[in-house]
C-alpha cells in the first residue's frame, strides 16, 4: 500500500499498461519532457521513450486524427486533450468517427484508443476551460464514458479502457489531481460499467461523479452526524455502459435518489440515471427524484460565484434535508 | 441462451436438424458451426451467436420442429471483469467511513451500454386519492400488498402525502376490502375465491363495455330518482282497437305496450324541451327531436340502440324499427350509429313481473326511464266506491347535472298523462 495523489495515480495507470504491452503509446501536447500542464504524465517520457511518447503540436485535431489512425492500424493509444472543452474542436472525432469506424465496417476496422480529458471546474479557470462534458459523450452510441474519482479507481478503470477494443473516453478531474489516496501495490485492473458503493445508509441513495464524489461522502457524514439521516453514496463511475444493478439496486433498499452532478442542468447523466430509476424502480420509490446540479449556465470565473454554481456538500446537505423533512 | 430454429424463408413453419456438429459439453465460440438444418426449400448450417458451453441439446438429429422451437442452449461463459487484483474498498481522499461495494466481487454483471429499460408489469393503483391526497409508488405497491385500505390513512409526507411510513404504521393487518375499490388487484379476488369451486367466465368487449360504461356513469353521474304510477286501461282499450284495426290490414303487425311507451315518451320530450338535454361538461345541448334508447337484453349482456326522431314518427313505424333493431342486436349485427346519442332511454323489466327498480343513467344520455309489470289494483272511484285499474309504476333516474327534480317531475307528468290519455300518441301535434 502507498498514498498517492490521483495526478500520479494516472501516470501509475498508464505505466502500467505501457509496459505490458508495447502497442500501448501516449500522445498530446506538452505531456512528454514537460510531463503534462497538469503534471499527470511526469516520468513516462523517461521510462519508455519518444517513440512511445510524443508531444504533438497545438491541434487538437491533429491530436485524434493521428491517434485514430494508429488505432485502425493496430496500435493502442492514449491521447490526452488537455481541457475537457477542447473536445469542441475535434468533436467529429467523437462523435463521427471514432464510434462508427467498427460499425460502418462491419468490424473490419477497430478504434481501441482512450481519449484522456483534464474535466471539470473548481479551479478558477472560467468558462472556456473549467466545464463537465460527460454528457457531451454518454449521448454518442459507440463511446464508453469513464469518471473516475478517487487514484485507484484512475489506476483501475485506466487498464480497463486500454484493454477495452472501443474508444473510451477518459474524464480526469483537474480538481481532484491533487488528492490522495491509497493504492495497493501490484497491477490493478479494474471493470467497465460497475459503480461503487462508498458509503452503505438506509435512507436514500446519492448517485455522484468525480469531484462531486467527496463531496457527496462529506454531506453524507454531515447529514448522519447532524441530522441522523443515513445516506447511501454510490459512485457512479463508469458512464457507458452503466452499471443499472447497484444503482436499482440501493433504490431498492432506501427508495429515495439524489443525484449529485456538476454538469449543467439540461441532459445531464443524472437525467438519465433518473429516467431509468423512474421506470424500472417505480414502485421502489417513496418520493421525488432529485438532481442536484450547476445550473444551466456558463461557469464564472470569479472564485466567489464558481464556488456557488457547482454543487457543495453544504448544498447537498440542504438539498436532502428538504426534500426528507417531514 | 436459447437456440432457435431459424426461419428459412417466409413461408417456411418447421425444419430438420440434420446434423449436430458440436455435442453435449463442446465449448463454443461466437461463428463456430453449431448444428445443419433442413426445411423443405434449403439447408444451412446455424453458427452460434454467443461464447459458451453447449449445455443442453433438445432436438436430436432427423426430429423436425416448429420454426422457433429451443433447439439447444448455450450456457454462456463470462467474457469480462478481470477483478483479480482489484480491492474490495477503494480509500478516497475526503472520505469518511469506505465501505466496500455492496456487489459481490466475482459476480459477473451485464456490460452492455445498451441495456434495455425494463418496465414494472404489476401495477399498484392510482397515485392520488379521490380527495387530492397523493400516495408514493413504494406505498402503494406496499399497500396493495400488505391489504391496507388507503382511503382510511392520514399522510404525514410533505403536503400530506401518503408515504411507506404511513403504510408501514397501520401494522399491515390484510383487510378484506384492499385498497381502493378499484384497486383492489384481480389476482386478490381471484385468491379469495380460491378454494371454492368455480368456473371462470372470460370478459367479452360487451362485458367490458358495460362494466366500464355503467361504473363511470353509477361514480360520476349524481342520479336521483322520480317514481309515479300510470294507469293503463284506456291505453289497453285503444292499443286493442288499434291491433283489431291492423290486423285486418297488416297481419302479424301489431302494436306492443313498449311502442306506446316509448312514443308517450317522446311526446312527454316534445311537451317539456327542458329535460330533452345532454350534459356536455362545460355546455348543456338542449336537443329539438327526441331520440330515445331502448334496452334489450340479449345473449351475454344487453345493448341500447337508439330510435331517432321518435316525435315525428308515427307509433306504427316506431313498432316496426324497434322490431328491426331488437333482431339487429340480438344477433349483434348494431352498427355504431345505431346505438349511440339519444338523450334518454327506456329499460322495460316489466315482462319479468317486476313492480318496480332503478336503472342507471346510460352516459351521455341525462336520462332514463324504469317500467314496470302492470298489475291490477284497487282504486277509490269519484263517488267513494272501489274498482279495479290496471296500473305500472315507472321510475325516471335523471343526471342532476342537468335535470332538476321539477324538471324531471314535469316531464314524468307529461309522460303519464300521454299514457292515460293515449289517443295523443296517435295525433301528431
Amino acid at each position: 500500500m502507498a498514498e498517492l495523489t490521483y495526478r500520479d495515480a494516472v501516470a501509475r495507470g498508464i505505466a502500467q499498461e505501457m509496459a505490458r504491452d508495447p502497442d500501448v503509446v501516449l500522445i498530446g501536447e506538452d505531456i512528454a519532457k514537460a510531463g503534462g500542464v497538469f503534471k499527470a504524465t511526469v516520468g513516462l517520457y523517461e521510462q519508455f521513450g519518444p517513440r512511445r511518447v510524443r508531444d504533438t503540436p497545438i491541434s487538437e485535431q491533429a491530436i485524434l486524427g493521428a491517434a485514430m489512425g494508429a488505432a485502425m492500424t493496430g496500435l493502442k493509444p492514449i491521447a490526452e486533450i488537455m481541457f475537457a472543452d477542447f473536445a469542441a474542436v475535434c468533436w467529429d472525432y467523437f462523435a463521427n468517427e471514432f464510434p462508427k469506424s467498427r460499425y460502418m465496417t462491419n468490424g473490419q476496422v477497430k478504434t481501441p484508443l482512450v481519449v484522456r480529458l483534464g474535466n471539470g471546474g473548481g479551479a478558477r479557470f472560467g468558462a472556456q476551460h473549467s466545464q463537465s462534458v460527460e454528457n457531451w459523450c454518454m449521448m454518442i452510441p459507440g463511446l464508453k464514458v469513464v469518471v473516475p474519482s478517487s487514484p485507484v479507481d484512475v489506476i483501475g478503470l485506466m487498464a480497463a479502457a486500454v484493454r477495452d477494443p472501443d474508444p473510451v473516453i477518459f474524464l480526469e478531474h483537474k480538481s481532484l489531481y491533487a488528492t490522495k489516496g491509497e493504492v495497493p501495490d501490484g497491477e490493478i485492473v479494474d471493470t467497465l460499467g460497475t459503480a461503487k458503493i462508498l458509503r452503505h445508509g438506509k435512507d436514500a441513495t446519492i448517485l455522484a461523479l468525480a469531484l462531486m464524489v467527496p463531496r457527496a461522502l462529506e454531506a453524507a457524514n454531515r447529514l448522519h452526524a447532524e441530522h441522523g439521516i443515513d445516506c447511501e453514496v454510490i459512485d457512479v463511475r463508469s458512464l457507458v455502459p452503466l452499471d443499472t444493478q447497484t444503482i436499482l439496486a440501493s433504490v431498492a433498499r432506501t427508495h429515495r435518489v439524489f443525484t449529485v452532478e456538476e454538469n449543467p442542468r439540461l441532459c445531464g447523466w443524472g437525467a438519465e440515471l433518473m429516467s431509468i430509476i423512474a421506470d424500472e424502480a417505480f414502485y421502489d420509490l417513496d418520493g421525488p427524484l432529485v438532481r442536484i446540479t450547476t445550473p444551466h449556465i456558463p461557469l464564472p470565473a470569479a472564485d466567489v460565484l464558481e464556488d456557488l454554481v457547482i454543487p457543495s456538500s453544504a448544498r447537498i446537505v440542504e438539498t436532502v434535508l428538504r426534500t426528507l423533512s417531514n | 441462451m436459447d437456440i432457435l430454429m431459424p426461419q428459412l424463408g417466409e413461408t417456411v413453419t418447421e425444419g430438420t436438424v440434420s446434423l449436430w456438429v458440436k455435442a453435449v459439453g463442446d465449448t463454443v465460440q461466437p461463428g463456430d458451426p453449431l448444428f445443419e438444418i433442413e426445411t423443405d426449400k434449403s439447408s444451412m448450417e446455424i453458427p452460434a451467436t454467443c461464447a459458451g458451453v453447449l449445455t443442453d441439446i433438445r432436438v436430436q438429429k432427423g426430429v423436425v420442429v416448429a420454426v422457433g422451437t429451443v433447439v439447444a442452449i448455450i450456457t454462456e461463459t463470462a467474457t469480462a471483469g478481470q477483478r483479480d487484483s482489484l480491492p474490495s474498498a477503494a480509500p478516497l481522499p475526503a472520505a469518511g467511513a469506505i465501505i466496500a461495494p455492496a456487489t459481490a466481487v466475482g459476480v459477473q454483471r451485464q456490460l452492455d451500454p445498451h441495456q434495455a429499460v425494463v418496465t414494472p408489469r404489476e401495477h399498484y393503483g392510482p397515485g392520488r386519492r379521490a380527495d387530492g391526497v397523493a400516495i408514493t409508488p413504494l406505498a402503494r405497491r406496499l399497500a396493495s400488498l400488505a391489504g391496507v385500505d388507503l382511503g382510511q390513512l392520514k399522510g404525514t409526507g410533505p403536503k400530506g402525502r401518503i408515504t411507506a411510513r404511513d403504510v408501514a404504521a397501520t401494522n399491515a393487518k390484510p383487510s378484506a376490502r384492499p385498497a381502493f375499490a378499484s384497486g383492489a388487484a384481480a389476482s386478490d379476488i381471484v385468491a379469495l375465491y380460491a378454494d371454492v369451486p368455480h368456473d371462470v367466465l372470460p370478459l367479452d368487449g360487451m362485458r367490458k363495455a358495460i362494466a366500464r360504461r355503467l361504473l363511470e356513469s353509477k361514480q360520476t353521474i349524481p342520479h336521483f330518482y322520480l317514481t309515479v304510477p300510470v294507469f293503463l286501461d284506456a291505453l289497453n282499450t285503444l292499443r286493442e282497437d288499434a291491433n283489431a284495426a291492423l290486423s285486418e290490414r297488416a297481419a302479424g303487425q301489431k302494436l306492443s305496450v313498449t311502442d306506446l311507451i316509448i312514443k308517450a315518451l317522446a311526446v312527454a320530450l316534445q311537451q317539456v324541451p327542458e329535460a330533452n338535454v345532454i350534459w356536455a361538461e362545460d355546455r348543456i345541448l338542449q336537443l329539438r327531436r327526441a331520440d330515445i334508447g331502448i334496452a334489450v337484453a340479449i345473449e351475454g349482456g344487453l345493448v341500447t340502440p337508439v330510435i331517432r326522431d321518435v316525435g315525428s314518427k308515427s307509433v306504427t313505424t316506431v313498432s316496426a324499427e324497434l322490431k328491426a333493431l331488437a333482431n339487429r342486436a340480438r344477433g349483434r349485427k348494431l352498427q355504431p350509429a345505431e346505438y349511440q346519442g339519444g338523450s334518454i332511454a327506456i329499460s322495460n323489466l316489466g315482462m319479468f313481473g317486476i313492480q318496480e327498480f332503478s336503472a342507471i343513467i346510460n352516459p351521455p344520455q341525462s336520462a332514463i326511464l324504469a317500467v314496470g309489470a302492470a298489475q291490477r289494483v284497487a282504486v277509490e272511484t269519484d263517488t267513494g266506491g272501489v274498482r279495479f285499474a290496471s296500473q305500472m309504476t315507472v321510475t325516471l333516474s335523471c343526471d342532476h347535472r342537468a335535470i332538476d327534480g321539477a324538471v324531471g317531475a314535469r316531464l314524468l307528468a307529461a309522460f303519464k298523462s300521454a299514457i292515460e290519455h293515449p289517443l295523443r300518441l296517435f295525433v301528431q301535434f
